[in-house]
C-alpha cells in the first residue's frame, strides 16, 4: 500500500500529563535503577531540588493519552519496530511537575528492506511544556513498519 | 546507588564508563515494564501474540533496554546532568538474556554556556551481538 505523505506535518491533542512520584518509583524498578534521586525526598531535594523522574520516563505519557495525543499513520503491530529513540532534556522535571506534550508527525518515508519488501519509517517528534509554559523536553520517535512479518 | 560526583575537568576523551550488568530478563520483568510504561504492544507479553508474528516467544521492549542501558550515564553523571539521550535498536533481548552496558565519553566542548561532554554507549547481549548503539550529552560542574 503506498504511504500517504498528508500525515507529515500532522498534530495530536496536547496531552496533559502529571508527573507522579508513585509513577516514577514504579518505572524505575521497571528499568532495574535504585538511585535515590527516585525513591528518597530528602536526598533528591539536596541533589537536584526534588525528585526527578528518569531519563526516558516521558514515555509514560501514553498513560495520559485518552486517544487523541497519539498521531501516526496506522500500523500492523505485528510488523512493527521501534528504530530510534531520542530525548532532549532541556529543564529539569521533577515530581509535581504538570507538563503538556504536543505530538507531531514529522517524517513518513519509504525505504526498500534488506531481508525484502518495503519498510515504512514515521517520524514523531512531541514537546513538553510544564506548568509555566517553559519548554522543557523534546523526545523523536522514530517507528518502523516492516514490509513482511518481523525474524532476526 | 547514587552518581557519584564528578567535575568537567576530571574526564576524559576516550575515559570508559563503568560497566552495568543485568542478568537473566524475564516474561515478569516485561509485564512490569508494560505497566510501568503503558507500552502493551502485545508482543512483548502475549506468547499467542507473539507465535502468531512469527516469534519464538515474547520480547523485550526497546524502552526497556534503553532505560536500562540509561543507567552507565546517569551513574557516570547524575541524572540532572542529562542533556541528550539517543538510541537506535539493533538486535532483540529474549527471556534469559542479559544485557551488558558500557560507554566512552568521545568529546569535551562547551555548548550553551555549559562544559558538556558527549559520550557513546553500547548495549549488549551474552553473546556480545548488539542490542543497541546510541549517545548521549552532559553539562558537568567546573572545579571551582
Amino acid at each position: 500500500m503506498p504511504i500517504d505523505r498528508s500525515w507529515i506535518g500532522r498534530t495530536g491533542e496536547p496531552v496533559v500529563m502529571h508527573v507522579e512520584r508513585g509513577k516514577i518509583r514504579e518505572f524505575a524498578r521497571a528499568i532495574k535503577d535504585d538511585d535515590p534521586l527516585y525513591f528518597d525526598e530528602e536526598y533528591a531535594k539536596r541533589e537536584a531540588g526534588g525528585i526527578m523522574p528518569p531519563v526516558t520516563f516521558l514515555q509514560t505519557m501514553t498513560h495520559w493519552d485518552d486517544g487523541g495525543g497519539r498521531v501516526r499513520p496506522p500500523m500492523d503491530l505485528k510488523r512493527a519496530l521501534h528504530g530510534e529513540q531520542e530525548f532532549e532534556l532541556l529543564r529539569p522535571i521533577h515530581a509535581g511537575d504538570v507538563l503538556t506534550a504536543r505530538m507531531r508527525v514529522a517524517d513518513l518515508y519509504e525505504k526498500p528492506g534488506r531481508r525484502g519488501g518495503t519498510m515504512t519509517f514515521v517520524v514523531l517528534d512531541t514537546e513538553f511544556t510544564n506548568q509555566r509554559g517553559e519548554l522543557v523536553a523534546r523526545a523523536r520517535q522514530v517507528g518502523i513498519e516492516t514490509g513482511q512479518v518481523v525474524k532476526d | 546507588m547514587p552518581a557519584v560526583k564528578r567535575y568537567w575537568e576530571d574526564v576524559k576523551e576516550g575515559e570508559a564508563l563503568p560497566e552495568m550488568r543485568v542478568e537473566g530478563l524475564t516474561r515478569t520483568d516485561f509485564v512490569r515494564y508494560a505497566g510501568a510504561s503503558g507500552d502493551f504492544n502485545p508482543i512483548h507479553h502475549d506468547q499467542t501474540f507473539a507465535e502468531a508474528s512469527g516469534n519464538p516467544t515474547v520480547f523485550a521492549m526497546g524502552m526497556l533496554n534503553a532505560g536500562i542501558l540509561s543507567r552507565v550515564v546517569t551513574r557516570f553523571v547524575g541524572r540532572p546532568a542529562v542533556r541528550r539521550y539517543r538510541v537506535r535498536f539493533a538486535t532483540r533481548a529474549w527471556p534469559g538474556d542479559d544485557v551488558i552496558s558500557t560507554g566512552k565519553v568521545t568529546r569535551k566542548f562547551e555548548e550553551d554556556g555549559e562544559a558538556r561532554i558527549e559520550g557513546e554507549l553500547h548495549a549488549v547481549n551474552q553473546k556480545g551481538e548488539t542490542l543497541i548503539s546510541g549517545s548521549f550529552v552532559a553539562a558537568l560542574p567546573r572545579r571551582p
